[in-house]
């Protein structure tokens, strides 16, 4: 299996494609950065406005840590569209090469195919939001600063100090991995069904788009429905930016989000299993 | 007299949804055979083919390669075959050694640069190792996905309409590895082929499909003497011949005659007793040539079962 995964990750990453979503975060994220650094201070006072007759600010609060706090709200929409474009590749592609032939007709189950290609694809997942991570932390701290991180919940204004927060970055990234790999699970299970990835990219895009924006309605007959989809799942990052951390709140979505890769994968699986390849 | 059966299919079929691709095939392949698969387009070659490599799952019915269930054993049933399916595809974006590398890989067989090179000298691409496959010709492509078939030395290699595409020379380069691989090699060969004379050439032993179903086995040879044979005389005087003829039994197997030249339908054990009625009737015969070929032979086969 070891070898098997290793192969994937060879072919995954000589693909032009597969770098476009770390090149989009490369320039997307200094982007945002340099924005925020112009235009940040006004930002934070007015995130602050209504307390700042009561209270003194002292410190750094515009610091890299505010920085990556904001751009991981990019997490909803943005990074898994750059998730899908290799995740919705990875056996369509196969199917669009004609390569099924070459690689099911050599001494390897099915599954272990399937299976390799769906690690290859949690792994390219991961380190791409490593990469957000390393960028949004590491440059933000190189252009900002740390410092206190300051965050803006529905119910309070909350302030941590400086050695309270990597800790939950640490936690809420992890999150980010776990949520982002349903998004890569879907976009895997419609690869399997397709000869182009092309489907696959749109279908899952057009999926989370439309659970985004039920989950983002407030009305009854959405509100009965929310709590199956796995958009309303994938915001629960923010739980460990609470204080104290809502930890209930992230177990639960990590509980829910982790079956849905678990759902998805075994669907994809029982597909692949029965699939005749005619490619 | 056979040997060991290497393929062995029994009531084979596969159903897609209203079209039954294959039906009821049973046929057999021993070791050592080059073993032709003829049929037209739709016949279900290609189907075959996928199930035999377990592509396809069939619908009905059970394949033995040798003499393992493909169901069951699958996985040590394909260490030993190679194979082509219909055109040979790889990873373009990567160079003909490093798609090697992975297929050998995945066969768990020796990828060292020593075999990889060998194997691409095999088929004359050593030359080109280090290109991308995106840049090569589908004659290239071609030689590469026998390079790949060859690559984990299997027992038996499938090749599925390997001339497809290719210019005279490339046909011919096929042939000769065929003859290579089965001569020297003592390999099992499975060839799928639209263009007869190539089985006619390098087959022992053939089955025809049609719709999906067996219309003829047995050895090319049988084949192609079971039948009735045309057969061309060229005589010195084809007017006087052709009189003499006429007036006796021989006349109605006459189909035409032209300068020097009268062609009949003959049985194979006639055509000594033709040649024997010239010579005694003062006809000097300088050339017997049957011209009987295998596509002949496959277009009236095609005929009768279009009926």
């Amino acid at each position: 299996m070891i070898t098997l995964i290793g192969i994937e990750l060879y072919k995954l990453f000589k693909k032009w494609r597969t770098y476009i979503g770390f090149i989009a975060i490369t320039v997307l994220v200094p982007i945002i950065q340099i924005a925020i650094s112009i235009e940040g201070q006004k930002t934070l006072n007015f995130m602050t406005r209504s307390i700042q007759q009561s209270f003194l600010f002292v410190g750094n609060f515009l610091n890299s840590y505010l920085v990556s706090y904001l751009i991981m709200n990019s997490l909803y929409i943005h990074i898994p569209f750059l998730v899908t474009l290799a995740a919705g590749d990875l056996l369509a592609g196969e199917a669009t090469a004609g390569t099924y032939r070459m690689l099911l007709t050599r001494p390897v189950s099915r599954f272990n195919v399937v299976t390799s290609k769906f690690l290859a694809g949690i792994i390219y997942t991961f380190l791409l939001v490593m990469w957000l991570a390393v960028l949004s932390l590491g440059i933000g701290t190189l252009i900002f600063g740390t410092g206190e991180l300051i965050v803006m919940k529905s119910s309070a204004l909350i302030i941590f100090s400086r050695n309270d927060i990597l800790w939950r970055f640490a936690s809420a990234y992890i999150f980010a991995v776990i949520s982002m790999s349903v998004v890569t699970s879907l976009a895997f299970l419609f690869s399997s069904l397709v000869e182009n990835s092309i489907g696959p990219i749109i279908t899952t895009m057009a999926i989370i788009i439309a659970f985004i924006i039920i989950s983002a309605i407030d009305v009854n007959a959405f509100r009965i429905i929310k709590p199956y989809l796995f958009t309303s799942y994938m915001g629960a990052w923010s739980s460990f930016f609470d204080k104290p951390a809502d930890l209930e709140t992230a177990w639960k979505a990590i509980g829910v989000l982790s079956a849905h890769i678990i759902i998805l994968f075994s669907i994809t699986l029982y597909i692949f299993k029965k699939k005749d390849i005619l490619t | 007299m056979h040997s060991e059966k290497v393929i062995e299919i029994v009531n084979l079929s596969k159903q897609f949804k209203e079209v039954k691709a294959v039906d009821d095939l049973e046929l057999t392949v021993y070791r050592g055979d080059v073993f032709g698969f003829l049929g037209p387009n739709g016949a279900g070659k290609s189907t075959t083919i996928r199930m035999l490599l377990s592509l396809i799952k069939p619908t009905g019915g059970e394949i033995k390669l040798f003499g393992k269930s493909l169901r069951k054993e699958r996985i040590s049933i394909l260490r030993d075959i190679g194979a082509i399916v219909e055109k040979p595809d790889f990873y373009g974006y990567l160079s003909a050694f490093k798609n090697l590398e992975i297929l050998g890989r995945l066969s768990q067989t020796d990828v060292s640069q020593k075999r990889i090179m060998k194997v691409l000298e095999f088929v004359g691409l050593e030359k080109r190792y280090k290109s991308k496959v995106k840049t090569f010709s589908h004659g290239m492509k071609q030689r590469l996905g026998i390079a790949q078939a060859l690559l984990h030395d299997p027992q038996l290699i499938i090749l599925d309409e390997p001339t497809t595409g290719l210019d005279p020379q490339g046909m011919k380069e096929i042939r000769e590895l065929i003859f290579h691989l089965s001569g020297v090699e003592k390999k099992t060969i499975f060839l799928s082929s639209h263009i007869l004379s190539e089985v006619e050439q390098v087959a022992n032993r053939m089955i025809i499909l049609n719709k999906g179903r067996k219309i003829v086995e047995g050895s090319v040879s049988d084949l192609l003497n079971r039948n009735v044979l045309q057969v061309s005389f060229e005589v010195d005087d084809a007017s006087t011949a052709e009189m003499k003829i006429k007036e006796t039994a021989w006349g109605t197997k006459l189909k035409s005659s032209a300068k020097e030249r009268l062609v009949f339908s003959l049985q194979h054990n006639e055509i000594a007793e033709l040649n024997k009625f010239f010579i005694q009737n003062g006809v000097d015969v300088s050339a017997v040539i049957p011209t009987r070929s295998l596509e002949e032979y496959f277009l009236s086969i095609m005929e009768k079962n279009s009926i």
